[in-house]
């Protein structure tokens, strides 16, 4: 182990592996707000909640069905897929035609909803979620020391990105999905279930969410209130890179996530606000987001 | 945007009445005489804080159309620096106040110049991150006391004469400071200064290309906004005597927007009716811990889906009156 600017490297490469971690969170939340946006016109505010419903999820699966970690990286996000599916139909599909506003109010109530009953039976503390057996441990890589799990998030997350990216952008259905963006009225003439597929992506882009909240599950705590903490972080990112690029919802969520490790290794008091500093001053010099077409 | 908020309200047209509004003003005077002698006063006075603090918010949202997700940055700030003021360094409480105004304002001025740079959906999200921003400077700050707060503020003497110990005193300068603002806020909205606003919340480009610097006025707004929101938390700071962290994060942003629209959205008299509501519910569902949140989310859920004019807002409607 050496020192870089005074700082033991096994330190900073730590907080930078966290960083690293935090930002395929940001980067899987944003990329599926971003993919709701686009096709219902919905800021989807409980999207924090559902990362937490799937931390619980798995916690859940764990706890009453012995479903382990790998299952419930499949069965978690499909469960809270559903009940996005259900919310989408009971509630969300009311409101396509009005004000964005009303979207955005809508889902935060849901928030509250979901948080305040998870926090009823489950309290504020969180609950522990072991690490998988196959992923315990770590290697010391010589400038610090890497535990196979978070190497794992952060490679599983770059390669859900990344799929997520290609079926969008390079494959058929994906390209429906962005016709459907860019003109419902007409892609529905062509013959295309729209109104499906407005309800399957809002299911996918929870699934997502999920898929968050199940690989954060053995990091952070399970607790109810691990995802209001984070949408709005997430929504910063969101301002930061515009919802317009697949692709620029990726590099800004792993970005953002690195200049906050490395803050708090060069500057902890501000690692809680560097992002929303970071918002302020892309807004200055940028008001449409770096990856942001001008309205 | 345009017009979508119109639906929620009353359209001004010659089939309106206009006797609603006196008659609105003279129930709520009345209200406000015969309550004390019901109603537990501290109780009173903070429904009328937070009953101001939802008034100023709807100035952004019901008349320019404006969805701020970050109120209660002005709201917790200028009830921080009130107390602070008022316990170390001794000013008398107007002048407190009027510091807390001061800042909330300048607040408003710095946030709102970075918001009003985006439109829509993304001005909630700036205005929530830039809250959230400013609630951990409040959490890590020395002078706010952090978990703790600022407690133990003095109520003071009234330009350094009158004391506010007692609930009567207090009270009389709490329903003095909420009409002043009540009226300023009336005012404002039906000045040719708030139809341009009424302009933008219906067209904002139409408004434009009648030459109007579209970008001043709804910054001009949202610096009056943040003031009185500051008045509300300032005057908040004062009557119960501490600033606590809880009334600068996010679920206060949330519960001013519960508030007004329960109230009704673009209705001079809804915030005020949709703050007491909601205090309401809180005292008397205090001892259900969590479990008014989950209320607070349903009603959300109820007034988005089903009841969108809001209580004032659809007696309003049923009368074909403007409140």
């Amino acid at each position: 182990m050496f020192e870089i600017f005074g700082i033991p490297s096994s330190a900073l490469f730590g907080q930078l592996l966290i960083g690293l971690i935090n930002g395929s969170f940001y980067a899987l939340l944003s990329l599926g707000l971003a993919v709701i946006f686009g096709m219902l016109n919905i800021i989807n505010f409980t999207h924090g909640a559902q990362y937490m419903l799937g931390a619980f999820a798995a916690f859940l699966l764990l706890q009453l069905t012995g479903i382990n970690y790998w299952l419930a990286l499949i069965v978690a996000p499909i469960i809270v897929g559903i009940i996005g599916i259900v919310i989408e139909r009971v509630f969300l599909q009311w409101l396509y035609k009005l004000d964005h506003l009303y979207g955005l109010l809508l889902t935060f109530g849901l928030a509250l909803i979901i948080e305040g009953v998870t926090r009823n039976y489950y309290g504020s503390a969180g609950l522990p979620y072991q690490v998988p057996e196959a992923l315990q441990g770590g290697r010391n890589l010589g400038f610090m020391f890497l535990p196979n799990y978070r190497a794992w998030v952060v490679a599983f997350s770059l390669v859900v990105c990344f799929g997520t990216w290609f079926v969008i952008e390079r494959t058929k259905l994906g390209a429906y999905l962005r016709a459907a963006t860019e003109n419902p009225t007409l892609v529905r003439a062509f013959g295309i279930n729209v109104p499906r597929m407005i309800t399957l992506t809002y299911g996918f882009g929870v699934g997502l969410a999920a898929l968050a909240g199940v690989m954060a599950a053995p990091i952070y705590n399970v607790s109810p209130q691990m995802g209001s903490e984070l949408i709005i972080v997430v929504f910063a990112v969101v301002v930061i890179g515009g919802m317009g690029s697949i692709m620029g919802a990726i590099l800004t969520g792993f970005g953002l996530g690195v200049v906050e490790g490395l803050t708090k290794v060069f500057f902890p008091e501000a690692s809680n606000t560097v992002i929303f500093v970071i918002m302020a001053i892309v807004l200055l010099v940028r008001p449409a987001g770096l990856f942001g077409r001008r309205a | 945007m345009e017009g979508v908020i119109a639906q929620a309200t009353e359209k001004t047209t010659a089939a309106v009445r206009n006797w609603g509004e006196p008659v609105g003003f003279v129930v709520m005077l009345a209200a406000l005489v015969v309550a004390p002698f019901f109603v537990y006063p501290l109780f009173l006075m903070q429904a009328l804080c937070f009953a101001l603090f939802a008034s100023a918010f709807n100035l952004l949202i019901g008349y320019v159309g404006l969805l701020s997700f970050g109120h209660a940055l002005y709201f917790g700030w200028a009830s921080y620096i009130t107390a602070y003021v008022a316990k170390t360094w001794g000013l008398t409480p107007e002048l407190a106040i009027l510091t807390g105004v001061l800042a909330a304002g300048v607040l408003g001025l710095v946030a709102g110049s970075l918001a009003i740079r985006r439109q829509g959906i993304y001005f909630a999200m700036v205005t929530l991150a830039l809250a959230q921003m400013m609630y951990f400077f409040a959490l890590q700050a020395k002078f706010t006391g952090g978990e703790d707060g600022i407690q133990g503020v003095p109520r003071g003497k009234l330009f350094g004469l009158i004391s506010l110990a007692s609930s009567e005193a207090m009270y009389i300068f709490v329903v003095a400071v909420f009409l002043a603002a009540f009226l300023l806020i009336y005012r404002i909205i039906h000045s040719p200064f708030g139809e341009v606003l009424k302009a933008i919340r219906e067209n904002e480009a139409r408004a434009i290309s009648l030459g109007y610097k579209t970008e001043r006025y709804k910054l001009a707004a949202f610096v009056l906004s943040a003031g009185l929101a500051g008045l509300a938390g300032g005057t908040k700071a004062i009557v119960m005597q501490i600033a606590s962290l809880t009334d600068v994060n996010w679920p206060m942003s949330g519960e001013v927007v519960l508030m007004t629209l329960v109230g009704g959205l673009g209705t001079i008299f809804g915030p005020a009716v949709g703050a007491f509501i909601i205090v309401t519910m809180q005292f008397s569902l205090a001892q259900i811990g969590e479990w008014v949140s989950v209320i607070q989310g349903g009603i959300f859920v109820t007034c988005v889906l089903l009841f969108r004019r809001g209580v004032v807002g659809e007696i309003a409607h049923l009368l074909r009156i403007r409140l």
